[in-house]
């Protein structure tokens, strides 16, 4: 298979005022043509660090991005100059927001938006661009898309604001989409939707999809390879239904344990059939633990694991962890 | 029923537009409607003024309105009305002139100064506060005198001073704005930092540009009348409402009223105007407000 993304030992530090806040440390991951990579993580965990790191849209300062490489078709993104990163945004690597409410621009109409990336990147005149805009709608199914193409963001549903955003960054062909919470800000049904859209054209064009989520339902149902991320470094990585069946992490483990599940619960009435919570929350990110980050939390930690970083080593198979215990 | 009820819908679509912007917005249909009248007043002052607005008459000295001078004359016997209609350029002049400049610029400043941020946004706020703290007249008085009196001096001279309070509103605006996501969405398209500004965000920012423009409309013709007052303004003879106003105010308030009135009230028309067509502007520019 042919990678089309490898982001190697991605390190990104924020310097504020309380000191170095380590968000992402030495994340690496590949994803190949066509395949769906998951990141998983709580709020704070540095997915969408990840996901801005990769666009090389963070604030520089506070932000830096001190270490790695973020290869897309070969070219390491990290090293290009800006007007060379801006070429490839949008056309190689583009990406979708959590908030369809607030992502686009108010007063400019829906088909505008898209024409303008495609006049922007492949050098067509406005008219082409307009019926490119057109035509992107209507491959996103959005129903009337000559009609909606004119209209102006607060005239759509989330869902339909959502679909318009994909039809913008799926315009030029990127060959990787960076997908950050893309339906969270939706409800299920629509969901669904959004998620059955994004991997029909994910198939038809080839793209490779890395989608930042916290839900883990949505991985289950689209995402063929998995990276758990905690406290700003990746902490397991495995195929989905490895990841699933025997998560090697106990985070990991503590996530799908949380999970309510229908069917096995017999009401509130029973104690043992409470919901299942990881105790105590993230570290902050400018103390974290000399050990393991997770110790502090980990019912299995021990002297080792608060002195000493575990390393990220194979565990079975295409299944890789930090832990000293599995 | 006739045969030919079929209607001729091959109006332009911009003709209904219009149409359908000025039933929705009556209030600036009147506001558009005192402003065409002042420009127009303005453009053709020597055709419309009734009498010549330089030429004396001892006899006529103070007239009160009345059938030779319609609203009245002035001490030295000019008529006042003629001088209103010929003050309408000066007047709508300065006051378009500078308003334009002192937004435009200050627009850019702020728009420059809150997307840039650093130490550029830090020296231009710095600066705007410096020439804050001076107020407003005495600023346009020490560029006017350096400068020398005339009409384009008088306009660089006044919008001058508006350049800081504009840039300080536009920037506030841009520093919420370019935290949305839609600017960030603008950037991950490949668009470059400068086309983000200029096409997105900056059209953002009409709403309370304009609110700022019409509000400072008024207050530029105001500050032309005490430049004027004080022989820095535009040079005799030429009529300005703001020094007609500003001449007789002391003097004939009392005994010659019409001498205040009259150019109060066409300073007034036109901020009402202006007020007015700038809020229907504002409101038929949003996309959110139509539908």
């Amino acid at each position: 298979m042919s990678s089309v993304l490898e982001v190697t030992d991605l390190t990104t530090v924020f310097h504020t005022r309380r000191g170095l806040v380590r968000a992402v440390q030495g994340v690496s991951f590949t994803v190949n043509r066509g395949e769906t990579l998951a990141i998983v993580g709580e709020s704070g965990c540095g997915k969408t660090i990840t996901a801005l790191s990769l666009m090389r849209l963070l604030p520089i300062p506070p932000a830096e991005i001190v270490a790695g490489s973020v290869k897309v078709a070969g070219t390491d993104l990290l090293r290009v100059d800006d007007a060379t990163m801006r070429r490839m945004r949008g056309s190689e690597i583009a990406m979708i927001f959590q908030e369809p409410m607030t992502a686009l621009n108010p007063l400019i109409t829906v088909g505008r938006q898209i024409a303008e990336m495609v006049m922007l990147h492949e050098g067509m005149g406005r008219a082409a661009a307009r019926r490119k805009a057109v035509d992107m709608l209507r491959h996103v199914k959005i129903p009337e898309p000559e009609r909606r193409a004119r209209e102006y963001p607060h005239q759509m549903s989330g869902g339909m604001r959502q679909r318009a955003m994909i039809a913008m960054a799926l315009a030029c062909r990127p060959k990787v989409l960076v997908a950050d919470e893309p339906t969270t800000a939706l409800d299920v049904t629509i969901q669904a939707q959004i998620l059955d859209l994004i991997g029909d054209l994910q198939r038809e064009l080839g793209t490779a999809v890395v989608l930042i989520t916290h839900d883990l339902g949505v991985v289950a149902e689209v995402a063929q390879r998995v990276v758990v991320m905690y406290a700003g470094r990746k902490v397991e990585e495995a195929p989905v239904a490895a990841l699933f069946a025997d998560p090697k992490h106990p985070y990991m483990r503590g996530l799908l344990a949380s999970i309510p599940r229908v069917g096995t619960a017999r009401g509130l009435a029973s104690m043992d059939d409470r919901l299942q919570e990881i105790p105590g929350i993230v570290p902050p990110l400018n103390e974290l633990p000399p050990g393991c980050a997770f110790a502090p939390r980990c019912k299995m930690a021990d002297a080792r694991c608060r002195a000493e970083a575990p390393p990220f080593e194979m565990k079975a198979a295409d299944h890789a962890a930090a832990c000293w215990k599995s | 029923m006739s045969a030919t009820a079929a209607k001729p819908r091959s109006k332009p679509s911009w003709a209904n537009e219009l149409l359908y912007l000025a039933r929705r917005y009556p209030l600036g249909v009147a506001g558009a409607i005192i402003m065409t009248v002042f420009v127009l007043a303005a453009l053709f002052a020597g055709v419309v003024a009734p009498l010549d607005p330089f030429s004396t008459n001892p006899r006529a000295s103070l007239a009160p309105p009345g059938s030779a001078y319609l609203l009245g004359a002035d001490m030295m016997g000019r008529d006042v009305l003629s001088r209103i209609i010929h003050g309408a350029r000066i007047s709508l002049a300065v006051a378009l002139g500078a308003t334009f400049l002192g937004s435009g610029f200050g627009a850019a400043l702020g728009l420059a100064s809150g997307y840039v941020g650093g130490w550029f946004d830090l020296v231009v706020q710095r600066l705007g506060e410096i020439m804050q703290a001076l107020p407003l007249l005495v600023m346009a008085l020490v560029i006017t005198a350096s400068l020398g009196p005339s009409l384009p001096n008088t306009i660089i001279a006044i919008a001058i001073p508006l350049i800081p309070n504009v840039a300080r509103v536009i920037r506030a605006n841009v520093l919420s704005l370019r935290e949305l996501p839609f600017v960030e969405a603008a950037k991950a398209t490949g668009m470059s930092e400068l086309r983000v500004a200029v096409v997105h965000v900056l059209p953002n920012t009409l709403a309370p540009l304009i609110v700022l423009a019409t509000a400072q409309l008024g207050s530029t013709i105001l500050t032309e009348a005490s430049l004027s007052f004080l022989g820095l303004g535009v040079p005799e003879p030429y009529p300005s409402w703001g020094r007609m106003l500003s001449e007789s105010a002391a003097e004939y308030v009392r005994t010659a009223p019409w001498l205040v009135i009259f150019p109060g009230l066409a300073i007034s028309a036109v901020v009402f105007g202006a007020n007015l067509l700038g809020d229907a502007l504002r409101d038929a520019l949003d996309p959110r407000q139509r539908d």
